[in-house]
């Protein structure tokens, strides 16, 4: 038989967690209890709600949970203003996995990893950081470095403070952009805090956020020595389908729901600049 | 091969009703267009080309895919589609022919689109080769033979007969349930009748279109070339190019509430549109230059890149008599690949 692509199926919201004044973690599992399917770090799904719309998200959870998945939403628009709305025993509909995950069987293994993340950008890479975690032994040493406008904005903060930063052979390097009561760490924006941070450049790179930080911050690791060929990045397009039927997220001779969102840097240099 | 009398015409669509459903270029209200046949329809196999592409058949403007009724938290999905009846579509010609191939490989392609292969599934092609192809029409630019369309059954027609042969299984099921009404022969006036059509065919103003820029590797050149800006400048937006055109795929999924739930459909959409990459964040395709450049860029560089050197334009010209604004593919092929346009 061949599957339904675009037929979804129910989801249970069984946990909300407000993250940030506007990003809540939702907790959904099938109506039998059970996770509703498989999925690699980095793939995405359409999670909707029926009669507003349908919208794709990184599923942020790792694929190492077995019991559930979850979604980080940004609160900016009609169907992920309802989401927010939703509570414990809600439904939703969500069909997936869609596309391509980031190799962490394959180009990952065995390597220095350094995740950068900005903001909502976290979502796609907590499912990576977490994949490595589990697997530990098959990677080396792991840099994180996260920043948010302020400490409030941080996505997951309780499980990076309490889990990541305790992890061995594992750095956590948090920045927010203004100084503010309470707050130890780095004060800055992400691009010029890699730099001061002399990383390595020989490490696989990772790097997840809005399309400025993204810039600066690739600006700024290729002047550090880092190659294009092991910096990756996710792309963000509209899409309905999911399955690189509707045609919305082209992009030069590729359909970002099918071909990416994961992407390596000299693969976008290809693309047309158009996204 | 076989043939029948144009005359008795009416007896093969009317036994081929019987079992399956007919759909055939029509004229209603002065266009014609593939609508089901009955019983006193005025058919019009002589029309080159129907107004809308055949691929209304199998990809409709719109399309009911489930609904969904929720009662309190809960969701119940309900799928909505009904069970596909076998049809024929008769009298395709060539270069649409040549555009369900393009939209095969989009919809069948791993993952499959489900709804597209049930209609595909259920559909019997009898193709009908051109014999007065027009001016704006250039399928030889793409390598499509007129006189020789594939499909499950290929016609020919001429002042007094149609020439009927079976290519596949499909066909000779067809063929079987109304050989009755033909008789063998037809060789001898298919072949001259190709000749002919062929003559007419290298003499067409489009037939010396250059397609050898229209490459890969030359995506990025091509892309950023600074003659879009002339090209797109009158471009209305209105997507009249991309409804009409046999082989544009682009849809959008929406949901409707009703009474009795919501229904979640699709309906064809158009690149040629300003929402089209809208997004809370912002917008991928600003302009109408870059909408206008992303429709000709996906036909004549993406879709080939992808799909083994298949253009994704099949030369029916149909872009060429319906814009308002007089822009179409020919003028892009020609300022790209080098020419002027007069
Ligand atoms: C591959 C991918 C992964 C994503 N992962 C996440 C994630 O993990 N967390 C998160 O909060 N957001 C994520 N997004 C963005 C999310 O899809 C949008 O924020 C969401 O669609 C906004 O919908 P809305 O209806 O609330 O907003 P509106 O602005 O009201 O939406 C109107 C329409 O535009 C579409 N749309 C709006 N913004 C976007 C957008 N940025 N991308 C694609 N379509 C959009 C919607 O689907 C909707 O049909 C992701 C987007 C993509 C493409
Ligand atoms: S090219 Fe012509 S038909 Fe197509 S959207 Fe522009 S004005 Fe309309
Ligand atoms: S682009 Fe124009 S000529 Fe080419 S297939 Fe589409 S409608 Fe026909
Ligand atoms: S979302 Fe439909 S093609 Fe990518």
């Amino acid at each position: 038989m061949i599957e339904e692509n675009l037929i979804p199926k129910v989801g249970v919201i069984t946990n909300v967690r407000k993250d940030t004044p506007d990003v809540k973690t939702f907790r959904v599992v099938g109506t039998d209890g059970k996770k509703l399917f498989k999925h690699m770090p980095g793939q995405c799904a359409m999670v909707s709600v029926p009669g507003v719309g349908e919208c794709m998200f990184s599923i942020t959870s790792s694929p190492t949970n077995e019991e559930y998945m979850e979604f980080s939403i940004k609160k900016c628009g009609c169907v992920t203003e309802v989401i927010h709305s939703m509570e414990e025993g809600s439904q939703v509909t969500v069909r997936g996995p869609y596309g391509r995950n980031f190799p962490v069987e394959e180009d990952f293994k065995g390597k220095d990893l350094l995740f950068i993340a900005g903001g909502i950008g976290l979502a796609p890479l907590r499912s990576v950081i977490n994949y490595v975690r589990h697997y530990r032994n098959n990677y080396g040493k792991v840099v994180v470095v996260y920043g948010a406008r302020s400490a409030d904005d941080l996505v997951d903060f309780e499980e990076i403070k309490t889990e990541w930063k305790n992890e061995p052979n594992f750095e956590v390097y948090l920045t927010i952009d203004r100084p503010q009561e309470g707050w130890n760490d780095h004060v800055g924006f992400v691009p010029s805090y890699v730099k001061e941070l002399g990383l390595d450049p020989n490490m696989t790179a990772v790097l997840c956020g809005p399309p400025i930080m993204i810039k600066f911050t690739l600006a700024g690791l290729l002047e550090l020595g880092f190659d294009k060929s092991r910096v990756y990045t996710t792309l963000e397009l509209r899409m309905k389908c999911g399955i690189g039927k509707c045609g919305r997220c082209n992009v030069g001779d590729k359909f970002v729901c099918k071909d990416g969102p994961v992407f390596r840097m000299d693969q976008l240099d290809e693309l047309p600049d158009e996204y | 091969m076989f043939k029948i009398r144009k005359e008795n015409l009416n007896d093969l669509y009317a036994k081929i009703s019987e079992s399956m459903g007919l759909y055939i270029p029509i004229k209603k209200a002065g266009e014609v267009n593939y609508h089901v046949w009955g019983e006193g329809k005025e058919v019009s196999l002589e029309t080159l080309k129907t107004v809308r592409s055949p691929k209304d058949a199998f990809f409709p403007q719109t399309e009911n895919m489930m609904k969904f009724k929720t009662e309190g938290k809960n969701i119940d999905i309900i799928d909505v589609r009904d069970e596909k009846r076998p049809f024929v579509l008769f009298g395709v010609k060539a270069c649409d022919y040549k555009a369900i191939e393009v939209l095969d490989k989009v919809f069948l392609m791993d993952p499959v689109d489900t709804y597209y292969k049930a209609r595909r599934d259920a559909i019997t092609i009898v193709t009908l080769a051109c014999s007065k192809p027009e001016e704006s029409c250039f399928c030889s630019v793409f390598g499509i033979d007129a006189t020789a369309p594939c499909g499950d059954v290929t016609a020919w027609l001429d002042e007094n007969y149609l020439y009927w042969q079976a290519n596949t299984q499909k066909g000779e099921e067809l063929t079987g349930k109304v050989s009755a009404l033909f008789e063998k022969g037809g060789e001898e006036e298919v072949k001259s009748q190709q000749e002919q059509t062929k003559t007419i065919l290298a003499k067409l103003p489009f037939a010396t279109l250059d397609l050898s820029r229209f490459k890969p590797e030359n995506l990025n050149e091509l892309f950023n070339a600074p003659e879009w800006e002339s090209l797109s400048e009158a471009c209305l937006g209105c997507g009249t190019c991309t409804f009409v055109c046999p082989t544009c795929q682009c849809f959008d999924i929406r949901d409707f509430k009703t009474r009795d739930g919501v229904l979640r459909y699709r309906c064809w959409d158009s690149c040629m549109y300003s929402d089209f990459t809208l997004m809370a964040h912002g917008n991928s395709r600003t302009t109408q230059m870059q909408r206008y450049r992303q429709r000709f860029m996906h036909k004549l560089v993406y879709y080939p890149s992808q799909n083994d050197g298949l253009y994704s334009c099949v030369g029916c010209g149909r872009c060429v008599n319906k814009c308002p604004q007089r822009l179409n593919i020919v003028k892009v092929i020609n300022t790209l690949g080098g020419k002027k346009n007069d």
